[in-house]
């Protein structure tokens, strides 16, 4: 059984477009900011991602779920280079993710992505790990920068810490950290990596707190979680992923009240208690 | 219904933790005579202890003839460096004196009783009997550089860093010039007349600065996609490992003439520099190789979701941790880099071993080996023993293993 590619436009529809509407396009909601097209890969000859298609488009919250080893880590990695996905194709804000390293390079610049571990620079202060990507990839001067730093630091609640090491900060202020860190980069896209699922149960709140107000913003967000309730709260559509492929998707309505597949009711009902 | 009064489980009692405190004998008790067996472990010691150093120190006060030192002392210290000239390494120490004040009020500011712990080892010498007057105000100068560049430390902390980071980058330069001479202002100074403390210094601290760029493009080479990069990085590190430094040496002394043109001479230590540098590139590629490897992946991948390119990434985020876990490691190699220096002595050079024999050469001094072998051997050890007790403290100021 295969899963039907359920999106609309094909990356031919998007890549036939002149380079300079395509921006238009995706503005207006005609194309999708992310799209991602049978996308395969293997890990040797462990078949992890087996056609998966997906379209996002700007403003959206989608919500990924599914069984450990179910491939959905490894695709929110393929939509950033951090993994290469050797069939189909994957389309970030008009740019085709290639071979080519400028390709790449330009996709992450405008793709945030926050990380189950935090991976917080460990030798840098907070202020610094922030500004550490504007300065040099940017190109910003280092007091537009901090100035930007110190807004997000106050946006996510710890202005306090700008000064301490990572290592002096609990688990979910440096989650925080990490999300203001991708912040900072004014991406258009942030991508959440089971985000609270190295946090001690008292600190998912506040991270999960700061990620509802950023879906509220206006933030495109693609979220691999098992957070139900923030799903529920904030997500415009949500996908189930098992053994590589997408068995269901549907807004968090349909998924919660009347989810048509019985592997997804099964899960559901495994973690929901 | 039950009473629902919160249940106290603060006592309000917050208690000291418990101190021990020893008088002379309790402590003596706990620590050398608490069982019959540590008794006799502690009998046999100090019994030991007395048969050998009771006749060393019997030796070295009455028997020994010191005068061997005391008379070729610059000769120990800078080899057969022009007498006139010698100020010149005494600018370059108050400099590196200087340097060091600044640096120690930068990063340990508090640490007051230290510091002025160490000051007092300049006055030290200055206040031996057999020196030269000109010797004594320079050690004097010595203090008075390293109080200076503390004082100005301690003035404007902040505004000193970047003072004190150019200092630190532009003082090796400036050390070769003082020492070799920039032709209309200061005389050339060949290097077939640098010797002593002085060669064994310069070696060791060429041999480590350079190698250190070397061996960190060595190891991320060996880390490298591209094939031909690490193929050549592995080769490289595996053939030098694989080679003592000693053949390193005779290769670069006697097998490099046969492969230049015979108008090219190069002298012997800057061969000798060389040798040193390639050899010590390898070990410093491994030792840097360690700490590389040390650096979970997840940093890598945050780096590179943030758009830095790979250039970025390798000296923002990787390097700089790399280079702290490694820290010990490298002074662990200075440490032992300066003590391997005394090979050159078998090529011929007159470095701190080398002047050892050509003053035990000397017929006035012949079959004082004891007092001269003692001497240089109690200059390796002040210098080693100091350079880990930095280490140590660098550490601590870096923080490493804390954050």
């Amino acid at each position: 059984m295969s899963s039907v590619a359920k999106v609309k436009t094909t990356p031919e529809q998007i890549l036939s477009l002149p380079e300079e509407e395509r921006s238009a396009a995706i503005e207006s909601g005609k194309s999708p900011i992310v799209l991602a097209y049978e996308v395969h890969k293997w890990y040797g000859n462990f078949h992890v991602l087996r056609g998966v298609s997906m379209e996002v488009h700007k403003g959206e919250v989608v919500v990924i779920f599914g069984p450990s080893g179910s491939g959905k880590s490894t695709f929110i990695r393929t939509i950033n280079r951090l993994e290469e996905h050797q069939k189909g194709s994957i389309i970030v804000d008009g740019v085709e993710l290639t071979h080519d390293i400028r390709n790449i390079e330009k996709i992450r610049m405008e793709t945030g992505m926050v990380f189950q571990q935090f991976n917080l620079f460990p030798h840098l202060t907070v202020l610094q790990n922030i500004t550490l990507a504007p300065i040099h990839v940017r190109k910003w001067p280092k007091e537009k920068a901090e100035e930007v730093a110190m807004q997000l630091l106050k946006r996510v609640g710890i202005p306090e810490q700008a000064h301490k090491y990572p290592g002096q900060l609990s688990g979910g202020q440096q989650q925080r950290v990490a999300i203001a860190r991708a912040l900072a980069m004014q991406p258009k896209i942030m991508l959440f990596d089971e985000p609270t699922s190295a946090l001690d149960p008292e600190m998912i709140k506040e991270v999960l707190e700061v990620m509802e107000e950023l879906a509220e913003s206006g933030m495109t967000m693609i979220v691999v979680t098992h957070e139900m309730g923030f799903a529920r709260a904030v997500a415009d559509q949500m996908y189930f992923f098992e053994s590589g492929q997408i068995v269901e998707s549907g807004t968090p309505e349909e998924i919660f009240t009347n989810p048509k597949e019985d592997r997804t009711k099964l899960f559901l009902s495994q973690i929901l208690h | 219904m039950m009473n629902r009064e919160p249940k106290q489980y603060d006592t309000g009692e917050v208690l000291p933790p418990p101190t021990e405190r020893y008088t002379v004998l309790g402590w003596l008790h706990k620590n050398l005579f608490s069982t019959w067996y540590y008794t006799i472990l502690t009998l046999v010691t100090l019994y030991v202890l007395y048969i050998v150093v009771k006749p060393t120190l019997n030796w070295a006060f009455t028997q020994a003839q010191w005068q061997v030192v005391v008379v070729n002392l610059r000769l120990f210290m800078v080899g057969q460096y022009p007498a006139d000239q010698v100020f010149r390494v005494w600018i370059a120490l108050h400099l590196l004196a200087f340097t060091a004040g600044m640096a120690w009020g930068i990063f340990f500011p508090r640490a007051r009783r230290i510091g002025a712990a160490i000051l007092l080892i300049p006055l030290l010498f200055a206040a031996l009997p057999f020196i030269s007057n000109f010797s004594r105000v320079n050690w004097v100068l010595f203090d008075v550089f390293a109080l200076l560049g503390w004082g100005l430390a301690i003035w404007r902390p902040q505004a000193m860093r970047r003072p004190l980071l150019v200092l630190i980058l532009a003082y090796f330069p400036i050390l070769i010039l003082l020492i070799y001479g920039i032709k209309p202002i200061l005389r050339i100074v060949k290097t077939n007349l640098w010797g002593g403390l002085m060669l064994t210094l310069l070696l060791a601290v060429v041999g480590i600065v350079i190698s250190f760029p070397i061996g960190i493009l060595l190891a991320l080479g060996r880390r490298s996609e591209l094939p031909i990069v690490k193929l050549f990085s592995v080769l490289y590190i595996e053939i030098i490992r694989g080679v003592p430094l000693v053949t390193v040496l005779f290769m670069a002394e006697l097998m490099l003439p046969l492969f230049l043109p015979p108008q090219i001479k190069i002298d012997n230590v800057i061969r000798a520099m060389a040798g040193i540098i390639i050899f010590e590139a390898a070990y410093m590629a491994e030792n840097v190789r360690g700490g590389l490897q040390a650096i979970p992946k997840g940093q890598y991948e945050a780096a590179w979701a943030l758009g830095l390119n790979g250039f970025q990434t390798t000296f923002y985020i990787i390097l700089p941790q790399a280079l702290r876990n490694v820290i010990p490691v490298l002074v662990n190699q200075f440490i032992s880099l300066f003590k391997d220096t005394t090979l050159v002595a078998i090529v011929g050079l007159l470095d701190l071993l080398g002047i050892a024999s050509t003053v035990l050469a000397q017929p006035e001094f012949i079959g004082r080996q004891r007092e001269v072998y003692l001497f240089i051997a109690l200059i390796y050890w002040v210098f080693s023993y100091a350079m880990s007790y930095a280490s140590r403290r660098l550490e601590v100021a870096l923080g490493v293993g804390e954050r």
